[in-house]
């Protein structure tokens, strides 16, 4: 025998944890309207506030909270969800949870059922899912204009107009395989089949470069310090940082790794990176290690900031154009080269910080610009989007081959794209077929 | 008297009969009980067999020794293979039938079927003792026992054909409907949907002007259905193609408010792959004309089937139209056409060997579960009679999967997600397109046959000796090979890498193909044309079936997992109380069924999976 899986009524703090004005408590699941009789003694007409004393099993006042109640199918998890906003005590929120645990049929909520949940009831698809998850974690403000993007369902709606426009070039071709003896069904259906192939895709490959841009908000955008040795790197990191990540010394080549530091610019999610001083090939393993780990940093940075000294002269440029030169030791007297589009800057008295700090911020704008519309944000999307780039390109490629070889490509297509909203649906095809033609001699 | 049989079969159309042959054929003692023994075989609608899509389904019924593919083959009048330009998995073979030939070849091989009797009557109500079926009442007061009862009744529950304003309760024009039988099923609280289906006038041919119109011949030589029909020797006729005119258009448009379809008289939900000539003009105005095909009726017989103009129109106004069309002037309208709508029973009240969940002993097939067609009449015909002979010998049931078959396809189809119109079979329909090809039929289906001792000697002997012939081309085809060298210097280019490519490779390159190879290799020769048309299907689909392979491997690994019958739906929390709704009705026996329905989404399999691992817990606890 199958044991009965108890519906059980979930609740969890909805709002952070500690003292606060307010706290809420979100209860969901079949038995959510009883809690608020038992609780207050009725269910207040669904998405209404009301001021209700709270009571627990003995009588005695737990708080007095405004309460709601969202009936089902309407309300965030698709189930019936109870709302009790009550004062912002760790008392209060204690004793409320108390009187609901020892409810049968009523338990705490594990890590991330309402969500899951509200994917369950299709509140939610997977693309809406992750968004919110990143929404929860969002630290700075691009981050959570995309992620709202996400939850929002707009990234869901692009992906969907994607595996629609899949599903409606392969249907022309099913017109012309299942309806080939029928008038002119055929010839139409494939004239009209490629050019909607080829315009999704541009859509897909365009998506994959806003992507990138995506990618510099979603884990940070890394910002690059390389210099040769000695030029003040490690005191440039730890000035803009604000604190002592890298270790600071006269000694030429005290950085052999590269040091990391997190910040917020603007917004905006920094990774900042000090590299190892680059010069010729000093014959110590680890120094040339760290040099050779400096160049891929630099490589791949999203931002390269050059530093230079007046006092050291370089032995070798930069591994590539730089977006920033920045001259550091403006304080010296003894200003040999000086270099007319470096930022001059010193990191021992300040002085040109507040300058190098606004022309970083306006080049992290520049670079994340339009970033936020960016729909292809997860591993698991690009790679999708990749494979369906491939495969549309494969049948493209061969315009000749059997027909139902290019139908069976984008049936794989129309797979990929749905694997990432997560619906499972069978394409209707022959809605689309008929909807386009007349059918039927 | 009371007359006692294992399996009983009522109706004689394509679904009946396959069921009734393939219930003896197993061994049942088996009764088929039809109006008329000479409507036996009768094609109601128009005069052909198969197609694309539905020419799979007569190979598969063929493979496993049913009568329609023997018969259409005995019957055809004009073959063409559909498609031919196109690939080997969705070529359809299709054949206009001599409507009169095809009846009596189908009702000679009823004849022929040991363990068959044919009985004549009326059925007015199934006998049920204790929620299971035990036989049937005629009207005439008989009373006749078995221990299954197959219903293939085609439009004939409630039919109610339209003509204009004019209305007539029949099954088919000039027969009269099932009226008791339909109550019975709506008492046992079946689900029943009304749909409606349409035929058009049949023409005199004497009366048409064939010498304005365009001929379509068939194929020459004609290729048969059945692999055990060697050869077609009914004498061939041709096809002749006319076409709608502004004329016809503006008649229709002027009258459509006579249509019962537009009137609101018809409620019942029509094909949209087979409209009415006034939905077609009234959906798709920019089209200035349609071609209408005109296929005889027979070799012997005048009657011509316009195919493209079902109407409910009128008859004066179905008279003006179809004068108004080139080559059809002056003639003469033999019978009009007309719309008839029908009850059917609910798809989803039956399980995949096509018993009613709620009747055990009751099996249907054909248009009773929302199917149009012939051939999806016939498939389900042969699932409904050889589980309903397996039923009455106490056998278990038998199905057929998605990857075995369109006929898999088809109940998968029905069962799971129901239907909205009359479902018909279309290649796009399977998702393993490329596996189930006409040409394999056999290969997939037959040793299935033999193992349900559903198969006669003959085939099974010529089906052995296809396998010896394919497995020794298909060695040849792999085991010859030449380097890339060896390939240059008879002037077939490839990649100069050293590598000896197969033959079977070489077949696969556009640019070389079977002739080339087999100039190779002449061993190649030797073998029939079914031999090479397997090897250039292999070579063609080589890339994709491995994924093909993998995905049906996947089919059926879900389907391995089954759900307890049992399983309280409306207590599993996580799922919407939609999919709650959707599963508690259908009660999926495996997880793979639970995927295929409507709306199940990722997390409710997962909860259904979890639920299951959490039964086996329990078992082993």
């Amino acid at each position: 025998m199958i044991p009965q899986v108890r519906p059980d009524t979930i609740f969890a703090l909805s709002s952070g944890h500690g003292r606060a004005g307010i706290a809420v408590v979100r209860l969901s699941g079949p038995l959510a309207g009883q809690a608020l009789i038992d609780l207050t003694g009725s269910i207040p007409p669904a998405r209404h506030a009301a001021l209700r004393m709270l009571r627990g099993a003995d009588g005695s006042v737990i708080d007095e909270a405004m309460v709601l109640f969202f009936a089902e199918p309407n309300s965030v998890t698709g189930e019936d969800v109870a709302e009790l906003h009550v004062h912002g005590s760790t008392a209060v929120v204690e004793r409320l949870f108390g009187e609901l645990g020892i409810k049968p049929g009523f338990r705490f909520a594990e890590a991330g059922e309402f969500t899951h949940r509200a994917f369950a009831n299709r509140k939610l698809d997977l693309v809406e899912v992750e968004g919110l998850v990143d929404l929860l974690s969002a630290t700075g403000e691009a981050q959570r204009k995309l992620a709202m993007r996400q939850f929002l369902g707009e990234a869901s709606e692009v992906y969907n107009a994607w595996r629609l426009a899949v599903i409606s070039a392969l249907s022309l071709f099913e017109a012309s395989i299942d309806f080939s003896d029928e008038d002119d069904v055929a010839v139409k259906a494939q004239n009209a089949a490629w050019p909607r192939i080829r315009n999704l895709v541009s859509e897909l490959e365009a998506a994959l470069v806003q992507s990138e841009k995506f990618g510099a908000i979603r884990s940070g955008l890394r910002v690059v310090i390389a210099g040769a040795p000695n030029v003040g790197k490690s005191s440039l990191l730890n000035i803009l940082a604000g604190r002592e990540a890298a270790i600071v010394s006269p000694v030429a080549g005290t950085t052999r790794d590269v040091v990391e530091s997190h910040l917020q610019m603007a917004g905006l999610p920094i990774v900042l990176a000090d590299t190892a001083g680059l010069r010729d090939a000093s014959g110590d393993a680890i120094e040339d290690e760290g040099m050779a780990r400096a160049k891929a940093a630099a490589g791949s940075a999203d931002i390269l900031i050059w530093v230079v000294a007046p006092d050291v002269s370089s032995q070798v440029g930069p591994p590539r154009a730089p977006d920033l030169i920045v001259e550091n030791k403006a304080d010296l007297e003894l200003i040999r080269n000086r270099n007319e589009s470096a930022i001059a800057v010193s990191t021992r008295t300040g002085v040109g910080i507040d300058d190098l700090y606004r022309a970083l911020q306006k080049l992290a704008e520049q670079k994340t610009s339009g970033a936020e519309q960016a729909v292809v944000v997860r591993q698991r999307h690009i790679l999708a989007v990749r494979k369906s780039i491939r495969l549309l390109n494969n049948c493209l490629a061969q315009p000749q081959r059997a027909m139902e070889l290019t139908t069976e490509d984008l049936r794989q297509t129309a797979r990929v794209l749905s694997s990432i909203t997560g619906h499972v649906d069978v394409e209707d095809l022959l809605g689309n077929i008929f909807s386009e033609f007349c059918i039927g001699k | 008297m009371i007359d006692q049989f294992d399996v009983i079969v009522v109706g004689g159309g394509h679904a009946g009969c396959e069921a009734a042959a393939a219930s003896a054929r197993v061994g049942a003692k088996t009764a088929l009980v039809t109006h008329k023994h000479s409507t036996i075989g009768e094609m109601s609608c128009n005069p052909a067999i198969g197609g694309l899509g539905k020419g799979h389904l007569v190979c598969e019924i063929d493979a496993l020794d049913g009568v329609m593919g023997k018969v259409a083959d005995a019957a055809g009048i004009q073959f063409r293979l559909l498609n031919r330009s196109k690939g080997p998995a969705v070529r359809g073979p299709r054949a206009q039938a001599d409507r009169k030939l095809y009846r009596l070849a189908m009702q000679a091989a009823l004849a022929e079927q040991t363990n068959l009797s044919i009985v004549e009557g009326a059925v007015i109500a199934l006998i049920i003792e204790n929620g299971i079926v035990c036989g049937l009442k005629a009207t005439d007061g008989r009373e006749l026992n078995a221990k299954a009862v197959v219903l293939t009744t085609g439009t004939f529950l409630n039919g109610l054909i339209h003509i204009g304003e004019k209305k007539i309760p029949a099954g088919r024009v000039g027969e009269a409907p099932a009226l008791g039988l339909s109550e019975q099923l709506l008492g046992l609280e079946l689900n029943l949907g009304r749909l409606k289906t349409g035929t058009p006038a049949r023409l005199d041919g004497k009366t048409i002007n064939w010498s304005v119109l365009d001929e379509q011949k068939g194929d020459d030589p004609p290729v048969p259905f059945s692999f055990l029909t060697e050869k077609i020797s009914t004498p061939q006729i041709s096809c002749f193609v006319t076409q709608t005119t502004e004329r016809t258009h503006q008649i229709i448009a002027d009258n459509i408010s006579r249509s019962p379809l537009y009137s609101g008289q018809i409620s019942g939900v029509g094909p949209r792959y087979c409209p009415s000539i006034e939905d077609k003009i009234h959906r798709f105005k920019d089209k200035s004309a349609h071609q209408i095909f005109l296929e005889p009726e027979g070799l012997d017989d005048d009657t011509v089937y316009p195919n493209g103009i079902s109407t409910s129109l009128p008859e004066d106004v179905q008279a003006d139209f179809i004068h108004s069309m080139p080559g059809l002037e002056r003639v003469r309208i033999i019978r009009p056409g007309y719309a008839i709508e029908y009850d059917y029973v609910d798809p989803r009240e039956l399980t995949h060997d096509l018993q009613v969940k709620k009747l055990p002993g009751l099996y249907l097939a054909g248009q009773i579960n929302g199917t149009t067609g012939y051939e999806e009449a016939a498939a389900q015909g042969l699932i409904a009679g050889l589980n309903a002979a397996r039923a009455a010998g106490g056998m278990t049931a038998v199905t057929f999967d998605r990857a075995e078959g369109y006929l898999g396809v088809m109940v998968d189809d029905l069962v799971l997600r129901g239907v909205s119109e009359p479902y018909r079979m279309f290649t796009s329909r399977a998702e393993y397109r490329l596996a189930l090809r006409a040409d394999n039929a056999d290969q997939r289906l037959t040793p299935k046959g033999i193992e349900l001792k559903l198969i006669g000697s003959q085939r099974q002997n010529a089906f052995s000796a296809k396998l010896d012939v394919l497995e020794r081309a298909r060695k040849v085809s792999r085991e010859s090979m030449l380097t890339s060298a060896a390939l240059a210097k008879l002037g077939i280019q490839v990649n100069q890498d050293g590598r000896s490519r197969t033959a079977m490779e070489l077949i696969a390159m556009p640019e070389v193909g079977f002739d080339r190879v087999a100039e190779i290799w002449p061993a190649l020769k030797t073998f029939p044309a079914f031999a090479r048309e397997a090897l250039e299907a292999d070579s063609l689909y080589a890339g994709y079936m491995d994924r093909q392979t993998s995905e049906i491997a996947l089919l059926r690994k879900d389907e391995a997992l089954a759900l307890p019958t049992d399983l309280d739906y409306a207590a599993l929390p996580s799922l919407s109380m939609e999919l709650r709704q959707k599963l508690a009705r259908s009660k999926p026996a495996t997880l793979g069924q639970a995927s295929r329905i409507e709306g199940m989404t990722p997390a409710g399999l997962a909860c259904l999976l979890g639920t299951i691992k959490k039964g086996w817990a329990a078992k082993v606890a």
